[in-house]
C-alpha cells in the first residue's frame, strides 16, 4: 500500500489484464451508462492518466461493523476495490504498518495529495472533556479528524455513527459523540448511513468516486441518491400485504408464518431510507424483513431514541413520561371533552338560574 | 326565521317590522348582517368534511384494522384507506388555498381567521372580556358581526396554523412515496431538514391530528353554546351566510 502515484490502468496491467481487455471494459462501461461512442476513449484516457484516488480510512468512536461489512462485499469484491480501484493508503484496522510508521503515512498523504485524497471516516469524534473519550495515536480523535479533513477532497461518513451519531450519541450522550458534518463544515460530506451500511453500497460509493472522479449525486441529507432515495417500504417484497391490509398481529402467529407485513410489529421500513430491500445482505441472501423481523431503521437519525423497535408509534419523551402520540392525543381530547361537558353543565345551570331570576324579577 | 316564539318585549318602534300571522302570532323582524360569503361557506363545509375523513383514515393508517383474509392480490383495504386519506388531504389543500385567495377578494370578515391584531390594546381587552364571559364572570356577552376576538384567536391558531402545519407535513410525508423527483418533495422536502428522521414527522403529523380533534371539539361546542347563549345566530350563519341578532 505505497503512496506512489499510479493509475488504474497501470495496476490492472500488473494484474495481467491485456490492453485489449481494458478497452473492451471501457466500451462496455460507456455502453452500459448510455454514453456515446466517444465516451469509451474518454473513459480509457481517464483511467490511463488519472492517478488512483488515495483513501485515508480513519476510525473514531465506533464498533468496526462498517469495516466488517465492507470486507464482505461481493459486487465488486472488496479485494478489487481495495487493491486495484483505490489506493488505500491508511486504515489502522487492516494495514500492515503500525505505530509511528503508520502515523507517518498520514502526514505523507496529506502533503503529497493535498486536496485530492478521500477521507473515509468510520465512527465519530466525542467532543466532551476536550475529546478525551477517544484517543488515537496519543491525541484526541477529533484533532486527527480535523487535521486530515483540512486537505481532503471530500469526506465519506461511513455508517450511522459518522452520519448521525448512532448509539454513542443516544440520550444522554455522555461523551457528546458528534456526527462528522457537525464537526467538519467546509468539505463535501457523503453520508453512507446504516449500522453497518450494506457492503455493496459501500464499495459502490467508492467505485463511483474512483471511476468518475467526482462525488455521486446526493439527496437533501447528503446521502447518495442511488442507494438512499427510496424507503425500505417502497421496494419491500411484503408491500402487497401492507396494501391489502394483512399484518402480523403478534410474533409467531399464523400471519407471521404466511409472511404478512410487519407494520404492526413496529417495522421501521416506512420511515427508513436504505437499499436493503433491493440490494439485500451477504451477497443478496436476505435482509431483516425477509428473515421475519421488522426493520429497526438503523440508517436513520437517532434510531436509538425513538422508543421500542417493536412499536408502531414513536414514544415522545418531551412530556416527562414516555407516551406515544395516540396516548397523548386521547388524554388531551378526553380532558378537553370533560372540560367542555363541565362547562356546558355550568352554563345550563347558570342559564336556568338567571331565567328563574328574570322570571322572578318580571312577576 | 330562527325561532317562531314571539317576544312580548317587542316595543312599538319596531311595529313596521312586525306582522301578525293567521294564528295571531307575531313574526319578528331582526337585524341581520351578511357575514359569510358563499365561497367562505363552501370552503368551511368542504374543509370540515375533509378533516373528518382525514382524521378517521389517518388514525387507521397509524393503527390499522385487523388483518383481512385471503390473497394479498384480492384485497386493497390499506390501499383504499390511504387513497381516501391522500384524496381528502389534497381536497383540503386546494380548498384551504382557495380560502386564502378568497381572503384577498372577499369582505373583511373573510380575512379574520388569517391574522391577529396583536398590536391593538382593544383586541386584548376584548379577548379578556370573552375569557371572563366563558369563565361565567360576565353576565352579558358582547355581540360581534364576525368572530369575537377570542374566537378569532382560536380560529387563527386552531384552524389556520394547525391546518397549515398538517398540509405541509402531510405533503412532505406524501413525497416519501411519490419520490424525491416529485413536486411534493421539491416543495415540501425541507421538512426533513428540520426532522431528518421521517419517523419524527409522522409523530408530529399524528399529534397535529389530535390537536385538530381538540380544536373541533371546542369549535363545535362554542358554536352551539354561542348560538344559544349570546343571542346571535352562529350555526345557521355558516349555512345562510347571514348573522341574525336577537334581542
Amino acid at each position: 500500500m505505497g503512496a506512489a502515484t499510479e493509475t488504474f490502468y497501470s495496476v490492472i496491467r500488473w494484474q495481467g489484464i491485456t490492453r485489449r481487455s481494458f478497452h473492451k471494459f471501457c466500451s462496455l462501461t460507456a455502453t452500459s451508462l448510455g454514453l456515446g461512442p466517444l465516451a469509451a476513449s474518454r473513459i480509457a484516457n481517464a483511467l490511463e492518466t488519472k492517478p488512483r484516488v488515495p483513501v485515508i480510512w480513519m476510525h473514531g468512536l465506533e464498533c468496526t461493523c462498517c469495516s466488517e461489512s465492507f470486507i464482505r462485499s461481493a459486487h465488486p469484491l472488496v479485494k478489487d476495490a481495495v487493491l486495484s480501484m483505490i489506493s488505500l493508503d491508511y486504515d489502522d484496522t487492516i494495514m500492515a504498518a503500525a505505530g509511528h510508521q503508520a502515523e507517518a503515512i498520514l502526514e505523507e498523504t496529506r502533503a503529497k495529495h493535498k486536496g485530492q485524497y478521500i477521507l473515509a471516516v468510520e465512527g465519530n469524534p466525542p467532543l466532551n472533556e476536550g475529546g478525551m473519550f477517544c484517543i488515537d495515536g496519543g491525541k484526541p480523535f477529533v484533532e486527527k479528524l480535523k487535521m486530515m479533513a483540512e486537505d481532503a477532497m471530500a469526506i465519506i461518513a461511513w455508517g450511522a455513527c459518522a452520519s448521525w451519531g448512532c448509539v454513542q450519541a443516544a440520550k444522554p450522550n455522555p461523551t457528546q459523540a458528534t456526527p462528522i458534518d457537525k464537526v467538519i463544515t467546509n468539505k463535501p460530506i457523503i453520508k453512507v448511513p446504516g449500522c453497518p451500511p450494506i457492503a455493496e453500497v459501500m464499495t459502490g460509493v467508492v467505485t463511483f468516486i474512483t471511476t468518475f472522479g467526482k462525488l455521486p449525486e446526493l439527496d437533501r441529507q447528503g446521502r447518495p441518491k442511488m442507494f438512499y432515495s427510496q424507503r425500505i417500504h417502497d421496494k419491500c417484497y411484503r408491500r402487497p400485504h401492507f396494501d391489502a391490509g394483512q399484518f402480523v398481529e403478534e410474533w409467531d402467529d399464523e400471519a407471521a408464518r404466511k409472511g404478512y407485513c410487519l407494520y404492526k410489529m413496529g417495522c421501521k421500513g416506512p420511515t427508513t431510507y436504505n437499499a436493503c430491500s433491493t440490494v439485500r445482505w451477504n451477497g443478496g441472501v436476505s435482509f431483516p424483513i425477509q428473515s421475519g423481523h421488522g426493520c429497526i431503521g438503523c440508517s436513520e437519525d437517532g434510531f436509538w431514541d425513538k422508543g421500542s423497535f417493536y412499536d408502531r408509534l414513536t414514544n415522545i419523551k418531551q412530556f416527562g413520561i414516555e407516551k406515544n402520540a395516540d396516548q397523548i392525543g386521547m388524554a388531551a381530547a378526553g380532558a378537553v371533552g370533560a372540560a367542555v361537558a363541565a362547562h356546558a353543565a355550568v352554563t345550563a345551570v347558570k342559564r336556568l338560574a338567571s331565567k328563574r331570576e328574570d322570571a322572578d324579577h318580571n312577576s | 326565521m330562527m325561532d317562531a316564539v314571539a317576544s312580548p318585549a317587542e316595543s312599538e318602534q319596531d311595529l313596521t317590522e312586525i306582522a301578525a300571522d293567521a294564528a295571531g302570532e307575531h313574526a319578528v323582524g331582526r337585524p341581520t348582517v351578511y357575514v359569510y360569503e358563499a365561497p367562505v361557506r363552501i370552503c368551511h363545509w368542504v374543509n370540515a368534511f375533509s378533516i373528518l375523513i382525514l382524521m378517521v383514515t389517518g388514525y387507521l393508517i397509524g393503527t390499522p384494522l385487523p388483518s383481512v383474509e385471503g390473497e394479498a392480490s384480492a384485497n386493497f383495504v390499506m390501499g383504499y384507506i390511504r387513497f381516501a386519506h391522500f384524496a381528502a388531504g389534497q381536497v383540503l389543500a386546494v380548498f384551504f388555498l382557495a380560502r386564502i385567495l378568497w381572503a384577498f377578494a372577499g369582505n373583511h370578515h373573510s380575512r379574520q381567521i388569517f391574522y391577529l391584531p396583536v398590536h391593538r390594546r382593544q383586541f386584548w381587552k376584548e379577548v379578556l372580556h370573552e375569557i371572563r364571559w366563558y369563565a361565567f364572570l360576565e353576565r352579558q356577552p358582547k355581540m360581534y358581526v364576525g368572530h369575537n376576538p377570542l374566537a378569532q384567536t382560536a380560529m387563527f391558531t386552531g384552524f389556520t396554523l394547525f391546518v397549515t402545519f398538517m398540509i405541509v407535513t402531510g405533503f412532505a410525508l406524501y413525497s416519501e412515496g411519490a419520490g424525491i423527483d416529485s413536486w411534493q418533495h421539491k416543495l415540501f422536502g425541507w421538512v426533513f431538514a428540520i426532522w431528518p428522521n421521517s419517523q419524527d414527522v409522522h409523530t408530529w403529523h399524528h399529534l397535529g391530528m389530535w390537536a385538530l380533534v381538540v380544536f373541533v371539539m371546542v369549535h363545535v361546542y362554542a358554536a352551539v353554546r354561542e348560538d344559544i347563549m349570546s343571542r346571535q345566530s352562529i350555526i345557521s350563519s355558516m349555512i345562510s351566510g347571514e348573522r341574525q341578532f336577537r334581542d
